[in-house]
C-alpha cells in the first residue's frame, strides 16, 4: 500500500532575537559568528507558548489546510526534546485540541532533533498496514541553550505537523521510501531535571551529524537506485546553515536544490521541527511531479532519510494555511533582557 | 483551581465550545445548560464557535496576580464573538496595539500553571487578527 503526506502545517512564534544582540552580551564577534553559523536571527516563544501550544497550532494548521475530519486521525505522535511535562504526554493535549479524541492512540517521541521524523515513520507503518486511517506526526520544540553556550545563538522555537495517509487520491506527496541509519553516539544529551543540554563540542560534527546524515542519505539512494540529480529539491537537518550546506555538497546535491528548504538563517534551529520545517518550506513552492529528498538528524545518534514525489493535489491545498515564509514575515524583535525573560532565564524568587 | 475542576471544562477552553438555544437562537459561552430566556421551552445544543470576534473594551494590567508577574503589562479584554457571546480573555500582543472594536482571533496558549510541580493549564486566548483590522 502506498503512503504519503495528506496535509502539513507549520507554526513559528512571532518574536526574534538577532545573533548580534546575543553576541553583544557575551562579548563575541557577531559578524564572525553569523558567517560561521550562517544564522542571523532566531525565533523566540512568547511567555505563554511552549512545545504543546506550538504543536497544537501546527496540528490545527495541518487539519485546516486540507479540511481534514480530525476524527479520522487514529494516531497522534509528537516528537520533541522539550515536552512541557516529564510525565504526561504532549500528544493527548494536541489530540484533544484538534478534537481527534477519544478513539485514537497517542504517544510522545524523543530522539533529539529527529523525534518528529521518527514519528512520521511510525505513522507510515500504521497507515501502510491499515491499522489507522490517518496518522499525525509532529516535530516541535522550544529549545534551550545555556546562557553563553554556543547553542544559545541558534536554539529556536517552532513546530511542524504532517498528516500521513494511505489513499493516493488524498496525498499531496507520496512517500516513495524511507531509510534510517542509527548508532549509539554520545554527541549531545540532557539529563532528567537539567535545564540545558550538554554536548561533545567538536565531537558533534563528524561522528554525529555528518556520519549519520550521509549514512541515511546514501543508504536510501542505494536502496532506491536514485542519485542526487533525480531530485528537484533536498532538505537536511539544519542546526545551523553551514552543516546542511556542507553535507549537501558531500552527497552531490547543489545549492539550488537545498535553497527553498534552508530556512535556518532567519529562524534558527527548531530541533525536532528543523528538517520538517525545511520539507514544509519546500512543499510550499514545489510543483506536481517534483521529487524531494530529505534527511533528518538526531543526536544520540541517527539519520532518517525520505524520498517524496509531489502530486497534483498540492496546488489545491497549499494556499489554505500559512506558508513557512509567511510565518517568518514581520517578526517582532526583542533585546537580550526581554529574551531572557521570555526564555525563563530570569526567575522570580 | 483544582485539577478536576479545570479538566471538566477543558474541552470548552481548548476549543471555544459553548451552547446554542434552538428556540430563541441565542449562543452561550461559557456554556449554559438552561436558556435563561426560554427556560423550560429552551432547546439547548452544544455549539462550537467559529472563533473570531472583536474587543468590546479592555484594561491594561500592570500589577499582575501571582504567577502572571512575568507577563505584565498585558491586556485583559471583553471579547464579543461573532455569534454574540461576551467573555473576558487576555489579548496577547503589545498592550499599545489593543483598541476597542479591534478584530481578534483565537490562539492556543498556556493559561497558567500551579507552580513548578503542578499542572499546566492550556486554553484559548486572543491575538489581533491582522488580516481583518
Ligand atoms: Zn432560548
Amino acid at each position: 500500500m502506498s503512503v504519503g503526506i495528506v496535509s502539513y502545517g507549520a507554526y513559528i512564534p512571532k518574536f526574534r532575537i538577532k545573533v548580534e544582540d546575543i553576541a553583544r552580551v557575551w562579548g563575541d564577534d557577531a559578524d564572525i559568528l553569523s558567517a560561521g553559523l550562517m544564522v542571523y536571527e532566531k525565533s523566540v516563544p512568547d511567555l505563554d507558548e511552549d512545545t504543546a501550544t506550538i504543536a497544537v497550532e501546527a496540528a490545527r494548521s495541518a487539519v485546516s489546510r486540507h479540511n481534514i475530519d480530525a476524527k479520522r486521525i487514529g494516531a497522534v505522535y509528537t516528537g520533541s526534546e522539550s515536552h512541557p511535562y516529564a510525565v504526561k504526554p504532549t500528544s493527548t493535549i494536541v489530540a484533544e485540541a484538534i478534537e481527534a479524541t477519544p478513539a485514537l492512540t497517542a504517544a510522545d517521541f524523543e530522539f533529539a532533533c529527529k523525534a518528529g521524523t521518527a514519528a512520521m515513520q511510525a505513522c507510515m507503518g500504521l497507515v501502510g498496514s491499515g491499522m489507522v486511517d490517518l496518522g499525525m506526526a509532529i516535530g516541535a520544540d522550544v529549545s534551550q541553550g545555556a546562557p553563553g553556550d554556543a547553542l544559545e545563538y541558534t536554539a529556536a522555537a517552532g513546530g511542524v505537523s504532517y498528516i500521513i495517509g494511505n489513499k493516493e487520491s488524498e496525498m499531496i506527496a507520496v512517500i516513495e521510501d524511507t531509510y534510517s541509519f542509527t548508532t549509539d553516539t554520545p554527541d549531545f544529551w540532557r539529563r532528567e531535571g537539567m535545564p540545558y543540554p550538554e554536548h561533545g563540542g567538536r565531537f558533534t560534527g563528524e561522528p554525529g551529524y555528518f556520519k549519520h546524515v550521509t549514512g541515511a542519505a546514501n543508504g536510501l539512494m542505494e536502496k532506491m537506485g536514485t542519485k542526487p540529480s533525480d531530485y528537484d529539491y533536498a532538505v537536511f537537518h539544519q542546526p545551523n546553515g553551514k552543516f546542511p550546506s556542507r553535507v549537501a555538497k558531500m552527497l552531490g546535491f547543489t545549492k539550488e536544490q537545498i535553497k527553498p528548504g534552508l530556512v535556518v538563517p532567519w529562524l534558527g534551529n527548531t530541533y525536532s521541527g528543523s528538517c520538517m520545517m525545511g520539507i514544509a518550506a519546500t512543499l510550499d513552492q514545489a510543483k506536481p511531479g517534483d521529487r524531494i529528498f530529505a534527511t533528518a538528524f538526531g543526536s544520540g545518534a541517527g539519520g532518517d532519510a525520505f524520498s517524496f514525489r509531489v502530486t497534483d493535489k498540492i496546488d489545491e491545498v497549499r494556499d489554505a494555511a500559512p506558508k513557512v515564509l509567511d510565518l517568518l514575515k514581520d517578526p517582532v524583535y526583542m533585546d537580550y533582557a526581554m529574551y531572557a525573560k521570555h526564555k525563563g532565564k530570569i526567575r522570580l524568587a | 483551581m483544582s485539577v478536576a475542576r479545570f479538566w471538566r471544562k477543558q474541552i470548552n477552553r481548548y476549543n471555544i465550545v459553548g451552547t446554542h438555544c434552538k428556540t430563541c437562537d441565542t449562543h452561550y459561552y461559557p456554556p449554559r445548560n438552561v436558556c435563561p430566556k426560554c427556560r423550560r421551552d429552551g432547546d439547548i445544543e452544544a455549539y462550537k464557535f467559529a472563533g473570531p470576534g472583536k474587543v468590546v473594551t479592555y484594561t491594561i494590567i500592570h500589577t499582575a496576580a501571582e504567577g502572571f508577574e512575568m507577563q505584565a503589562p498585558y491586556a485583559l479584554a471583553i471579547i464579543e464573538l461573532d455569534e454574540g457571546p461576551r467573555f473576558t480573555s487576555q489579548v496577547v500582543c503589545d498592550p499599545k496595539e489593543v483598541s476597542i472594536g479591534m478584530r481578534v482571533r483565537p490562539v492556543f496558549r498556556k493559561l497558567g500553571e500551579s507552580g513548578d510541580k503542578g499542572m499546566i493549564y492550556y486554553g484559548t486566548k486572543y491575538v489581533p487578527d491582522n488580516d481583518r483590522n
